[in-house]
């Protein structure tokens, strides 16, 4: 089962629910946790892996072969992205702008363009007790994510339990981290500012057709409206988590709420088992 | 032309607080929402729609099946996996149009793709220029770079010499287009591990495009210790801390009812902020 965390607004909480979520399931289930926030990864915050392993993350990149090229401008003619620009006899090239989809060195009819590797992130891995961990991480500097994201996901594990945490927003990178999940979770805060996210992350998990809930953190600020929502829209409010300093106070320090506070291990559970209900009403529909 | 940016990496440190409240205090600007998948700016100035205009970017593949013959080239060579049976996957497509070229009967065409809008606005804070990126859509970066251009000609338009602009969370292509070219970042931060963890890395993003940045720390007082250490590590740097905001309720409740910080409570809060907009406006 894969459960992403995901939320439209950041700060609202996605961190601290994917490490509690997880540490509440490690004893009785086998769970892995995926971060694939990748421009700020935070879980390894939290959970202090040992890291043992990791992986580069490559995209392609076209190089020019000046000795074929016969400079017919069809590989910047065809380029979408205008990584490729030929001026006279000069073929230049721009990685940055590039997406790697290989359509001017499949098109070029001197077989003058290669391809070369450019690194933009790394996935790496290791164990914090018995979970297994998973992060990604954007290079500083680099603007695409998705590549990064999609390589991290080939290490969801499709017979224990998934947890993955998303970016924040609503585009390219939280589609790709919540796509493919058998549900998602949304965490949001009793605010204006988070009841606006939470209507556009609805609209996202929806047009991906993944069913959803809510976690309410910050609870007992604000005002009632994302409950309100919820009601009509249908969502439930898996999980509520009041505004307390000092659940703030531990984790500005890096402890997880469930080893901080032992009775919200039931809680997660609890959360947990409702999910597994929706996930499992679901398969048995889609079997029938 | 001065361009100020908010940034924070970590999401929810109060990028969109501050922002309002320098509405509020500065003369004389354009505002401008550069988080354009989840804006809230618009929560706090209220604003008043003059212009909503579509954004049009990028392009989506379309196969005619009548002309389709099922050959299977397209599916074997897209690399994002977005031809799967015959069909586009319309939130996989990357929009390079690879397929539509190597098609051998011309069944591929790439349709325009409307990915969101951008309006300009009033508020009583002075214009807004705002976005909204459609559901699960690429090119956040392009829209971001529309709303930055928008607000510049409206500043030369009305001989305003400065635009305050809220920022995405992150660092990836929305940050990068915020940022670069502006003339100074805020980087909103907050004494959690995870917060400095993201403002080193933000930090880095600046330095990579060569603006220069100053620090804010938000709910310096949830924990001491970590609050000096971002003072320690920015003074190591050669960053000023412009301001250290204390934990206020009073931020929620401003959101809640629509207005900045600034204008609802009178506070430690608020003159924090008055003190950042004296520090960065001089």
């Amino acid at each position: 089962m894969i459960i992403s965390i995901a939320s439209g607004k950041g700060g609202t909480g996605k961190t601290l629910v994917a490490t509690s979520l997880t540490l509440a399931l490690k004893d009785k289930y086998r769970v892995r946790l995926l971060d694939g926030d990748v421009e700020e990864p935070n879980d390894h915050v939290f959970l202090k892996p040992d890291i043992s392993g990791n992986q580069p993350v490559f995209i392609p990149i076209p190089k020019i072969d000046k000795a074929m090229c016969n400079h017919c401008g069809k590989c910047a003619e065809v380029c979408a992205y205008n990584a490729i620009a030929v001026l006279g006899e000069h073929v230049l090239t721009f990685p940055e702008l590039c997406h790697g989809c290989g359509a001017c060195s499949y098109l070029c009819s001197e077989k003058a363009i290669y391809e070369e590797r450019r690194q933009t992130g790394v996935v790496e891995w290791g164990n914090a007790d018995i979970i297994t961990f998973f992060q990604g991480r954007l290079t500083v500097g680099e603007a695409m994510a998705p590549p990064v994201i999609r390589q991290l996901k080939k290490h969801t594990d499709s017979d224990g339990i998934a947890i993955i945490d998303s970016p924040p927003g609503t585009s390219c990178p939280v589609v790709e981290a919540i796509k493919g999940s058998d549900f998602c979770l949304l965490v949001t805060e009793p605010t204006p500012f988070g009841l606006n996210d939470l209507v556009l992350a609805v609209e996202t998990v929806r047009q991906l057709g993944i069913d959803c809930g809510v976690v309410l953190n910050r609870a007992g600020v604000g005002d009632n409206k994302v409950e309100e929502y919820c009601r009509s829209e249908n969502i439930p409010i898996l999980l509520t988590i009041p505004l307390d300093t000092e659940i703030a106070r531990l984790y500005s320090r890096g402890i997880t709420l469930v080893e901080s506070k032992p009775e919200w291990k039931e809680k997660f559970m609890g959360l947990f088992e409702k999910i597994k209900e929706t996930v499992d009403a679901r398969d048995r529909s889609l079997k029938r | 032309m001065r361009e100020i940016v908010v940034l924070s990496g970590k999401g929810g440190t109060g990028k969109t607080s501050i922002v309002g409240s320098l509405a509020a205090l500065a003369k004389g600007k354009v505002m401008a929402d550069c988080d354009v998948d989840a804006a809230d700016l618009h929560l706090l100035l209220q604003p008043t729609v003059k212009q909503n205009n579509e954004f049009w970017s990028g392009q989506l593949a379309q196969i005619d099946e009548a002309k389709c013959t099922e050959c299977g080239l397209c599916q074997e060579l897209c690399r994002f996996k977005a031809i799967r049976d015959y069909k586009v996957d319309s939130i996989a497509c990357e929009g390079c149009g690879f397929c539509s070229h190597i098609c051998p009967t011309d069944a591929i065409t790439m349709k325009e793709n409307m990915s969101g809008h951008w309006f300009v606005s009033d508020t009583r804070y002075g214009p807004l220029v705002h976005a909204r990126l459609g559901i699960a859509q690429e090119n956040s970066g392009k829209l971001v770079a529309q709303v930055r251009q928008q607000a510049k000609r409206i500043a030369e338009e009305r001989g305003f010499d400065c635009i305050i602009s809220d920022g995405p969370p992150g660092i990836g292509c929305p940050v990068i287009s915020s940022l670069s070219g502006a003339s100074l970042a805020i980087m909103v931060t907050e004494p959690t591990l995870s917060g400095i963890h993201d403002l080193e890395r933000v930090l880095g993003v600046s330095y990579h495009f060569g603006v220069p940045a100053t620090v804010c720390i938000n709910k310096h007082d949830l924990n001491e210790e970590n609050s000096r250490r971002i003072e320690d590590y920015c003074k190591d740097e050669g960053i000023v801390v412009a301001a250290k905001i204390p934990f206020d309720n009073a931020v929620t409740e401003a959101i809640v009812r629509g207005i900045p910080v600034v204008e609802y409570a009178d506070g430690a809060v608020s003159r924090e902020i008055e003190g950042l907009w004296e520090v960065i406006s001089h």
